[in-house]
């Protein structure tokens, strides 16, 4: 295992397995009426959030408490940076706290990777801008694979926001490196230049594009990009490429309807679809927790250690 | 100041392999200089009475000339300064820099211009040509006084960083500007187009999540500014052209009659946009880095004569500026102490350019865009003299640049070609690689 998680990269296939396998037995704690194993006691974990995020946060805050670790937030807040101060100040003041690893969520891509270079410990991307969300995809294939027994050879549609998804772009790596085949789903003006090189397909046409797969991925649709002209109306937004129940039934029976949350109901998706059995929304969040304290145990332990280990 | 008798000797520069494109030298020759002034430049001079240079094994040519630089002063002093960047342009082999306005305060009145030729003479260790705004704060609304500013010594006009965006403002500024002969530097970007795009869009941008500029961006505005060039029959120099489209679009003008001069940076033609999947911020530059295939058109375009100069748009930039989130770092990469030996490894090492062709963009090329008596080794021209040797190799090692910055993405490459002497009017500031 890497030190540091940053990309999906960073990660080979059968490391992707072992994590899933070790947050398999991990899901299992969650269940238990003493919801900890003291696996990283005297750990200390640092979740360095610089930018406003409750889910993501709380899944590493509840994932590094579940283990026994020492978990301190410092959020954009209340933070010095949000007083000026660098990255680099920010990165030594937490080196001096003797942190074993540090988790950052930043607006700015590639800040994990400068966070590397200013500090000892290992670094965990929680999602850096339009670039990557690496644990959202390992909770996300986590899933499809608890659900349908497997990920090689599934065809799966990523829907929406392309060119600023961090989400996008992890999953689009993580599916590609466990064999499954991506189409990326949504207007022209929201596909990132020449995306077509990740080796995935590109469709304009929900209806055409979800007959055959076997997920639907839909992507949170900022509000905002409506005054950017990246498209006209949420309406228009919405009659193309948001899931409704006549689009559902164009696709596969059983197709997995998947969301990384928040969703704008009546945008991207509907009422009726985000309850439909089918829909695994909250089985993300429930297997987000699972899936980071996996991939804790496996960045600060490494495979040396067995998991009940104190 | 100066000792007189520093101007008053004659040197000989004796038994060098003489380059001067502009006079269509490449001989083993010998430069006699006398009072600052270039004397001649014959085979076997005599020598007597004056001092003598060896330059055996060595190349000569004439002092090279930057037309687009930073000297970030009056401003930024901790950056650069009027000293220590003609300090490294010494340590480069360059005798003459033209600096770019976009100082605090901009150059856009006769006083910073009167204030940086002061300067250059107190403390500069070369030429120094100051380039004045087009328009007044660079805000791309009012010219700038022009008239004024020539006389102060404004060697062009330029909203570098800061392109005028209103074509009917261009317009007034390619009319207005006839009267001065002085070439408009023109930064072509479309900055509505760009955004805030850091980087080069195409797949790389995709991957790193990061915005991008797409190649349109300059195209769209230098074929504005060809159209102006031409309706107001005035003249367009285009500076740190990027793209293959930019180069064809210019050579295309060129054959049409449409005066137009063009440069190209020497990052932009060694590195492409691949170099930045670290998220390298001195390799966070405007134009962004582009592709292979630009890279392969600008080589070209060297080469046909299209592009005319060289010039580094040595941007200096403080450190703690460079070494943050990439997105929150500034624009630019500092290339006066990497520049000559870069391209000759690179490129004549390369046998992608012949050695006095390279020699040509760094002399007589922007000396005519400029339009100074620079850039030559003619007898009676100061004598500007630069001497390096093509054989040795330099580790480039950025912790000893005489430029107060270290935005340097060359930094711990290994590359050919060493300055030993420098001569600006006949005057040594460089002797075996050292200030002296």
């Amino acid at each position: 295992m890497p030190k540091s998680l940053i990309s999906i990269n960073d990660l080979e296939p059968e490391e992707m397995e072992l994590i899933f396998e070790t947050a398999a037995s991990f899901k299992e704690v969650a269940t238990r009426e003493i919801k900890k194993v003291p696996t990283l006691r005297g750990r200390t974990i640092v979740n360095l959030f610089l930018e406003p995020s409750t889910r993501t946060r709380t899944s590493f805050e509840l994932a590094g408490k579940r283990l026994s670790a020492d978990v301190v937030n410092i959020s954009a807040k209340s933070s010095a940076l949000a007083k000026g101060e660098s990255l680099e100040d920010t990165a030594k003041t937490i080196e001096a706290m003797n942190a074993d690893i540090v988790i950052i969520r930043h607006s700015a891509p590639g800040s994990p990777y400068l966070l590397t270079k200013l500090i000892n410990c290992g670094v965990i991307n929680a999602g850096d801008g339009a670039h990557e969300h690496p644990t959202q995809a390992l909770l996300d294939l986590f899933t499809v694979n608890e659900v349908l027994g497997k990920i090689r050879g599934l065809k799966v549609a990523i829907v929406g926001d392309i060119s600023h998804s961090r989400v996008a772009r992890s999953n689009i790596l993580a599916f590609n490196k466990m064999g499954a085949k991506v189409v990326l789903v949504g207007p022209p003006t929201l596909m990132p230049a020449e995306i077509e090189l990740m080796d995935v397909e590109v469709s304009y046409d929900l209806d055409s594009a979800i007959k055959d797969v076997d997920v639907i991925y839909l992507l949170r649709i900022q509000l905002e990009r409506q005054n950017e002209s990246y498209f006209p109306s949420l309406r228009e937004y919405s009659s193309l490429f948001g899931l409704n129940m006549d689009k559902v039934r164009l696709a596969k029976k059983d197709a997995l309807i998947m969301h990384p949350g928040p969703m704008n109901r009546g945008i991207e998706i509907t009422s009726e679809v985000a309850s439909l059995p089918q829909t695994v929304v909250n089985e993300q969040v429930a297997n987000g927790v699972a899936v980071r304290m996996a991939v804790l145990y496996h960045l600060l332990i490494g495979g040396g250690g067995s998991l009940e280990a104190s | 100041m100066l000792h007189p008798e520093i101007y008053m000797r004659k040197l000989c520069i004796k038994g060098g392999r003489v380059i001067d494109p502009a006079n269509n030298i490449d001989a083993a020759l010998d430069v006699l200089i006398e009072n600052g002034k270039i004397i001649a430049v014959e085979k076997d001079v005599d020598s007597k009475g004056s001092k003598v240079i060896d330059a055996s094994k060595m190349i000569v040519t004439p002092g090279l000339i930057d037309m687009h630089v930073h000297l970030r002063e009056p401003g930024r002093e901790d950056e650069e300064t009027v000293a220590s960047g003609t300090r490294a342009a010494a340590k480069g082999g360059f005798t003459s820099v033209a600096c770019m306005p976009n100082t605090s305060p901009v150059i856009d009145t006769a006083s910073v211009v009167e204030m940086i030729l002061e300067k250059a003479e107190e403390e500069g260790l070369v030429n120094v040509f100051p380039v004045a705004a087009i328009t007044k704060g660079l805000e791309g609304k009012e010219l700038v006084e022009m008239g004024d500013l020539v006389k102060a010594g404004a060697a062009g006009f330029s909203d570098d960083g800061k392109p005028v965006m209103n074509t009917r403002v261009m317009r007034r500024a390619f009319e207005y500007s006839k009267m001065f002969d002085k070439p408009l530097i023109l930064h072509e970007e479309d900055t509505d187009l760009s955004g805030v795009g850091q980087m080069n869009e195409g797949y790389h941008s995709t991957v790193l999540g990061l915005k991008g500029v797409p190649a349109a961006s300059e195209e769209i505005i230098i074929a504005r500014d060809l159209n102006l060039a031409e309706l107001t029959g005035s003249r367009a120099h285009i500076t740190h052209i990027s793209t293959k489209g930019s180069v064809d679009l210019i050579r295309k003008a060129k054959k049409r009659g449409i005066r137009v001069t063009c440069d190209v940076t020497p990052h932009h033609l060694v590195l492409t946009d691949e170099v930045l999947l670290d998220y390298d911020t001195n390799c966070k530059v405007n134009p962004p880095l582009r592709t292979k295939e630009d890279i392969k058109a600008l080589r070209k375009g060297l080469v046909d004569g299209t592009i005319d100069a060289v010039g580094s748009d040595h941007a200096p930039h403080a450190r703690h500026e460079k070494e943050r989130e990439f997105i929150y770092a500034p624009f630019g990469l500092i290339g006066l102490e990497t520049t000559l030996p870069l391209l000759l490894t690179e490129l004549v090492e390369k046998k992608e350019i012949s050695l006095p062709q390279l020699v040509a963009k760094f002399t007589i090329g922007p000396a005519q865009v400029l339009g100074i008596n620079k850039g030559a080794l003619s007898p009676g021209m100061d004598a500007d003299v630069l001497v390096f040797n093509y054989e040795d190799q330099v580790k480039i090692d950025s912790e000893k640049f005489e430029s107060k910055s270290r935005n340097c993405p060359f930094n711990g490459w290994t590359l050919r070609g060493k300055v030993r002497d420098v001569l600006v009017g006949g005057r040594v500031v460089v002797k075996q690689g050292e200030i002296g």
